[in-house]
């Protein structure tokens, strides 16, 4: 592979001009057959592909409204057409939101609407061919699925839901990722992404109390299958070893130290990441849901709790709900959410994310830090796409900016914003969300990353920031990767509860 | 030509009710399984309609998404409201008073409406990006408007039509009757253009008027904690395990 360079930062940020083809290719590694078949996919491209991704597309029009009036709704005022990430990124006009759509769209009129039949060419509708399906599976594996132009269409024509459905069709005929499809098979397997087995996590586990210990003196735990434990705390695996996520973890543990709560992981369910979302299967969704909703039941326990993951938050906060009965108000009759919802403490939002907890416990005066021990950082936030867009904190809109930042500025002296068109709900992805963190979509992630890696550039040169705080696995290991690139220091990302885990003040309440 | 162009009026109207009502059946009958509200989003539903309002009158989210788009459809949209109530002068009697007053506004606003439309063709003929994503149906439905826009003016600036034999015309379509239609070369444009509108208006991105009540990105409340939100289709796992 050859040496992907950061592009040039835009001098003002002008929108730029389009390079046709400028991301045409293959898109990423497809699936292979063992892959796929554990997903209950054909295993490779099916011979009858056409009737099978029509007839595919009919039964999802069939059963999301959402794919239906966006696909009879956009008139292409082009108000979404450049605020994409992967647009500014590479100039490639597929790549803007309405256009990425139009690879659909266009289908769906030919097969789908009168005048598409009858004139296919005056509306733009066009035949399902290979050459079609090969667009599909390159174009719709450059969305991260982050929503940022469903922020500006007038209709609120969200691309993530036609990428999902792109997506669905291809594995519908076996033409899946390889990256998403196979994580999916290890969360079916062992429980994680990483594919981590359990005797792995305890050991992981293990080395992380003796490592606090040494750096503390204190016997902070790391408990895992507790029975009767109050909190389960689902967290994506990558928390489990990665750098910078797994300083997170030990900031979500000695927040929970510190306050006396008692808490658990899960070998069964210890991943909080979801790609069923990615690949826009509801059953995969599902299922993978359901792992959290077992652990629940098995352990017994009265409060879930998210980590530090943006996806997987969208998932917790707006899916669980639905997929697992991880929530409140079910109907007295239902009896599958029921089950769960009884046993849940309602006196706390269920699911609850780790920051809502943390910030909770700051604001009753359980926690104490020494904002110092955090002066070597000069701090911004970088706002998780699906968690501006796709979720929310705190029980009202907006919770998802303030209570981070509230954390940050509660254990930390240094911080400053980023430009307010790239934070909240105008937040840019960090350009490997949505199944896009693989080595082979390399180039793609670093195009993507450039809108966020310019306004830090900003910030960093007119008030020396040094750390981008974020609450995401992926972004954490997006930016790890990208940040180089682009001539910072890889450490330059890191989590929230990273910098909690840096100024708490633990055995004194 | 009278009997023609009635005969064309109650076709195409009968494709524009009938079609419309069948589309917007489709879509309130389609499941939405997942919450999907772009957020921050509203947690209430007197929420959701005040952000939907909000949306519809002042087309919110394309004035955070760019401003010339945003003055130009806004501008297009409310007048053309402001000319179709004008309208409703023919097909009144005796006209209502609010449509009276409101006349001599809608006069002026058919000239903002097809000063919109002209810009809003100037932007898609153009803007690089926005020539990309037009199709030729994109540009022939601005055609169409801006051909009914100027025929409508000129009748109104130019060459003048017997407006009361235009309102006996309609006055007898809405009694089933057909009455003479005043011989005006103009105005048979005119309304055989707004025919060949209501017919194509079922099946194309006109659906974005009623579309956009049924984005669920936008009507959705931000409950989801709160309530357990599940389609049908998808309860039905539940009790096949």
């Amino acid at each position: 592979m050859a040496t992907i360079t950061a592009p040039a930062y835009r001098i003002i940020p002008i929108i730029p001009a389009l390079i046709p083809g400028a991301m045409e290719g293959p898109g990423p590694y497809v699936a292979s057959d063992k892959i796929n078949e554990a997903l209950g996919f054909p295993g490779h491209l099916v011979d009858d592909w056409h009737d099978k991704a029509i007839a595919k597309m009919g039964d999802l029009l069939s059963k999301y409204r959402s794919l239906k009036v966006y696909m009879d709704a956009c008139v292409h005022c082009g108000a979404c057409s450049d605020k994409c990430h992967y647009f500014i990124g590479t100039a490639d006009p597929k790549n803007m939101p309405v256009a990425r759509q139009d690879l659909m769209r266009s289908v769906y009129r030919r097969y789908f609407t009168l005048p598409g039949k009858i004139f296919p060419k005056l509306v733009g509708a066009r035949d399902l061919t290979r050459e079609v399906l090969d667009e599909w599976h390159n174009y719709f594996h450059q969305c991260s699925e982050c929503r940022r132009c469903s922020v500006f269409c007038p209709y609120g024509i969200d691309t993530a839901e036609v990428t999902m459905a792109a997506r669905e069709i291809l594995d519908t005929v076996g033409y899946g990722q390889k990256y998403s499809n196979e994580i999916i098979g290890k969360v079916h397997r062992i429980g994680n992404n990483l594919g981590l087995p359990a005797p792995a996590l305890l050991d992981t586990l293990e080395g992380l109390e003796e490592d606090v210990k040494e750096a503390t003196g204190i016997d902070v735990r790391f408990p895992i299958d507790v029975h009767g434990a109050e909190v389960l705390l689902i967290t994506p695996s990558a928390d489990f070893f990665a750098e910078p996520h797994i300083d997170s973890l030990i900031g979500y543990a000695k927040v929970f130290h510190a306050t006396g709560t008692s808490w658990t992981l899960s070998s069964m369910s210890s991943e909080a990441a979801n790609f069923g979302m990615f690949i826009g299967n509801y059953d995969q969704l599902r299922t993978i849901a359901l792992r959290i909703r077992q652990a629940a039941l098995e352990l017994g326990v009265k409060r879930i709790v998210v980590g530090e993951c943006g996806h997987a938050w969208r998932v917790a906060y707006s899916f669980w709900n639905t997929l697992s009965g991880v929530g409140d108000g079910a109907e007295p009759n239902d009896r599958f959410a029921q089950m769960l919802q009884k046993q849940l403490d309602h006196r706390y939002k269920q699911p609850m994310h780790i920051c809502e907890f943390t910030w909770d416990m700051i604001e009753n005066e359980r926690l104490v830090f020494d904002k110092s021990l955090n002066d070597k950082h000069i701090i911004t936030f970088h706002d998780s796409c699906n968690v501006a867009r796709g979720s929310s904190m705190g029980g009202y809109p907006g919770g998802q900016f303030d209570i981070p930042r509230n954390i940050i500025k509660a254990v930390a002296n240094n911080y400053y914003e980023m430009d307010p068109s790239t934070t909240h709900e105008r937040t840019f992805c960090c350009g490997g969300g949505g199944g896009i963190l693989t080595d082979d979509l390399m180039e793609v992630r670093v195009k993507g990353a450039l809108p966020r890696m310019e306004v830090l550039q900003q910030v960093a040169d007119e008030h020396g920031v040094n750390f981008m705080a974020c609450i995401c696995a992926i972004c954490k290991a997006q930016f790890s990767k990208v940040l180089p690139i682009y001539g910072f220091d890889r450490r330059v990302v890191g989590g929230v509860h990273q910098l909690v885990s840096n100024a708490i003040i633990l055995g004194v309440k | 030509m009278n009997t023609l162009l009635a005969i064309f009026f109650y076709l195409s109207t009968l494709v524009f009710v009938v079609g419309l009502l069948q589309r917007i059946r489709n879509y309130a009958n389609t499941p939405v399984p997942l919450k999907i509200p772009t957020t921050p989003a509203p947690t209430t539903t007197g929420g959701v309609v005040l952000r939907m309002t909000r949306e519809v009158v002042f087309f919110e989210s394309l004035f955070k998404a760019n401003l010339w788009t945003w003055a130009l459809g806004w501008l297009f949209h409310f007048s053309m409201l402001l000319v179709l109530l004008r309208h409703l002068r023919y097909f009144t009697d005796p006209v209502w008073g609010w449509v009276e007053f409101i006349q001599p506004f809608g006069m002026y606003a058919g000239i903002l409406m097809l000063l919109g439309l002209c810009g809003l063709w100037a932007r898609r003929l153009f803007v690089e990006r926005i020539r990309y994503i037009s199709t030729p149906s994109d540009h022939l439905m601005l055609v169409l408007f801006i051909g009914i826009a100027a025929s409508g003016l000129l009748m109104t600036f130019a060459v003048h039509t017997d407006v009361i034999g235009v309102k006996s015309f309609f006055l007898g379509l809405m009694h089933l009757t057909i009455q003479p239609l005043p011989t005006n070369a103009v105005l048979y444009v005119h309304l055989s253009l707004v025919c060949t509108l209501l017919i194509i208006f079922p099946i194309s991105k006109l659906l974005h008027a009623p579309g956009v009540f049924f984005s669920p990105t936008r009507n959705q409340t931000d409950n989801s904690r709160e309530k357990r939100h599940i389609a049908a289709w998808a309860a039905k796992l539940e009790s096949e395990k």
